[in-house]
């Protein structure tokens, strides 16, 4: 089994969001960044997939500038074998990014390319569909299954009232949602083997894209709301409350 | 290149709640650009409900049958779609769990570029400006796209318009593609229950619940709703092993808009408001005055759920009864 993970970067969700000078992206001072928590279902299900198949490879790939190196070396930590660094400045079409990944990808013959679906940062929730359709390959979205046997996997999706089931043969383009397994954390061990895995730097510029970001705004904040009472005795007011004012009862 | 199209969704012959928000969505579009709207529906037979399409904007119904398309066909649509591409300027889906996959690969295959999760969609002049939630709803991000658009558009997000015409209907021709991923089925859970990202009304528990067994309070509240409610969780319960993770509600779990989200023990993390803050009317009940959750609720009661669940569920059947 020869696996690759595409990793990105993001800030910590717990985060406070600032809007940056230009009006366009987040202020990033003093923010925390992770690995994106969607990847992470996707490394483990890498490393376990290895570990059960019993060789094989699997390579961790992140598109970004030098500061994605410290989240590819938690992923070396985690079990992964080695790191590509594909270093360059990320577009705001994904088709770009996904055409970068794919380039590289391409020759890489890999068994499988794992993804998280969807990068809590910009929401894109795109990029490994894109990839897929790039390089021809059988693809599933949000899994929250995933067996692999004789060259054939099979998945199971979330979608609106129920789980929706489907097969494909290797190799296969699938992303990763909560539910697929348990990431593990990096061991003290992991941290020190991960300084000395291997970890590629390949310069790449992304095509020309087709969506510009025009702002970046806070939401407007929901009016402050009120406690209509304590207790049961405030049952009656709230039902009175939802009945003519907010007239959703 | 001027036309919109909109992809619906049917499942079992019938189209899928959300069709008329999303023909509403392609609508504006296809008036500010001066332009009509086809709508695409991909169906082993008989779709009920067509016939309605036409009141509800669009201009001409495609319809294009293929065994395959029982069940979701990616491979299928995507191949549908492109062989039309060259008619359109934009082509939308609902941000449902099948349009968000089916979106990306249109996108890709089309060479165009997918706005994902949109809540909001303009002409503007060649471009189209699509308005959408980034950082779990903690931001909110304006684009431009240009070239052939595909977009996601939020569920939730456009109320369904009444076109003063009846529309047409044709045949759309599905070309021969290569079926890389077969869908095999949906299981529904064993327990019939609404999806949250469906339901009218949401009754969310967290870890205030205490035990498993105790989500039987929030079963008979969503009961008195009578089958327009939800029973959804926090992450918490979820990881807990209460409650499966379909009922998730939060950054890593389910965006959900219903008219009334009523939390019931669940404190207001930031990863959980994200999912739900968009809800129109938000109720809290929990025993901490200073818990976040009352930050972002319309209509609080500070107390114990055990005391205030029975209470509630009594004053909403009755009610109802009126
Ligand atoms: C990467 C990441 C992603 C996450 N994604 C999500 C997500 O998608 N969704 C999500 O929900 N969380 C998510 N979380 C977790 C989130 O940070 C919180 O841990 C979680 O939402 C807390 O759940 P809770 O409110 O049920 O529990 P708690 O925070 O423990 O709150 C319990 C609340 O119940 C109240 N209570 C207790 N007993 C009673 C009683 N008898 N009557 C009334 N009230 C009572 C307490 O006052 C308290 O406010 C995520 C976290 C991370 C790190």
């Amino acid at each position: 089994m020869k696996i690759a993970v595409c990793l990105r970067r993001v800030p910590d969700t717990t985060s406070k969001i600032v809007i940056g000078a230009g009006g366009k992206a987040i202020d990033e001072a003093g923010l925390k960044f992770v690995p994106n928590p969607y990847d992470e279902y996707a490394l483990e299900a890498a490393i376990a997939l290895k570990d059960a198949a019993g060789a094989g490879e699997t390579v961790v790939v992140a598109f970004g500038p030098d500061n994605v190196q410290e989240t590819l070396r938690t992923a070396l930590a985690m079990g992964i074998d080695r790191a590509v660094h594909l270093q360059g400045a990320p577009s705001a079409d994904g088709l770009s990014n996904a055409r970068v990944l794919a380039d590289h990808l391409k020759d890489g013959s890999y068994d499988l390319v794992l993804f998280g679906k969807l990068a809590v940062d910009d929401y894109g929730q795109q990029t490994g569909a894109m990839v897929a359709e790039l390089l021809g390959l059988p693809c599933a979205t949000a899994i929250t299954a995933l067996e692999v046997a004789d060259g054939r996997a099979t998945v199971a999706r979330e979608v609106e009232g129920g789980v929706e089931h489907a097969g494909c043969s290797l190799p296969a383009v699938f992303t990763c949602d909560k539910g697929l397994n348990t990431p593990r954390l990096p061991s003290l061990k992991g941290i020190m083997a991960a300084k000395k895995k291997p970890l590629d730097i390949v310069p790449v510029t992304a095509p020309a894209g087709k969506v510009e970001i025009v702002s970046l705004a806070l939401p407007a904040e929901r009016a402050a709301g009120r406690i209509v009472g304590e207790g049961a005795a405030a049952v009656p007011a709230l039902i009175q409350l939802l009945t003519t004012e907010a007239k959703v009862l | 290149m001027t036309a919109i199209l909109a992809i619906l969704e049917q499942r079992n012959g019938a189209l899928r709640k959300g069709s008329v928000e999303l023909l509403a969505a392609a609508r504006r579009l296809a008036d500010q650009a001066g332009t009509t709207v086809d709508a695409l529906v991909c169906g082993a037979g008989d779709v009920a409900g067509l016939d309605a399409l036409g009141a509800a904007g669009a201009d001409r119904v495609l319809v294009a049958t293929a065994a395959d398309f029982s069940v979701y066909c990616p491979d299928g649509i995507v191949a549908t779609v492109a062989a039309v591409a060259p008619q359109y300027r934009a082509v939308l889906v609902s941000a449902t769990a099948t349009g968000k996959d089916l979106a990306p690969r249109l996108a890709a295959r089309l060479g165009g570029c997918c706005g994902m999760d949109v809540t909001a969609v303009d002409i503007d002049g060649a471009n189209i400006r699509a308005v959408r939630p980034v950082y779990a709803g903690k931001a909110i991000q304006t684009v431009m796209l240009s070239g052939t658009v595909v977009l996601a558009v939020r569920p939730g997000a456009y109320a369904g318009v009444s076109a003063a015409k009846a529309g047409t209907r044709e045949p759309a021709n599905v070309p021969t593609y290569f079926k890389r991923l077969t869908v095999t089925g949906i299981r529904a859970p064993e327990k019939a229950s609404i999806d949250v990202a469906e339901a009218r009304v949401i009754i969310a528990g967290g870890r205030g619940l205490g035990d498993p067994k105790h989500f039987a309070l929030l079963e008979e509240l969503a009961e008195a709703f009578g089958g327009e409610a939800a029973v959804g969780a926090s992450r918490a319960v979820v990881d807990a092993g209460w409650i499966e993770h379909g009922a998730q509600v939060g950054q890593t779990g389910k965006t959900v808009a219903p008219e009334l989200y009523i939390a019931v023990g669940v404190s207001g993390a930031i990863q959980h408001l994200a999912g739900m803050r968009t809800s129109k009317v938000i109720v809290a009940v929990n025993r901490d005055k200073d818990a976040p959750i009352f930050k972002v609720a319309d209509y609080g009661i500070v107390g114990d759920l055990f005391e205030v669940m029975p209470a509630l569920t009594a004053a909403v059947r009755a009610a109802k009864a009126h």
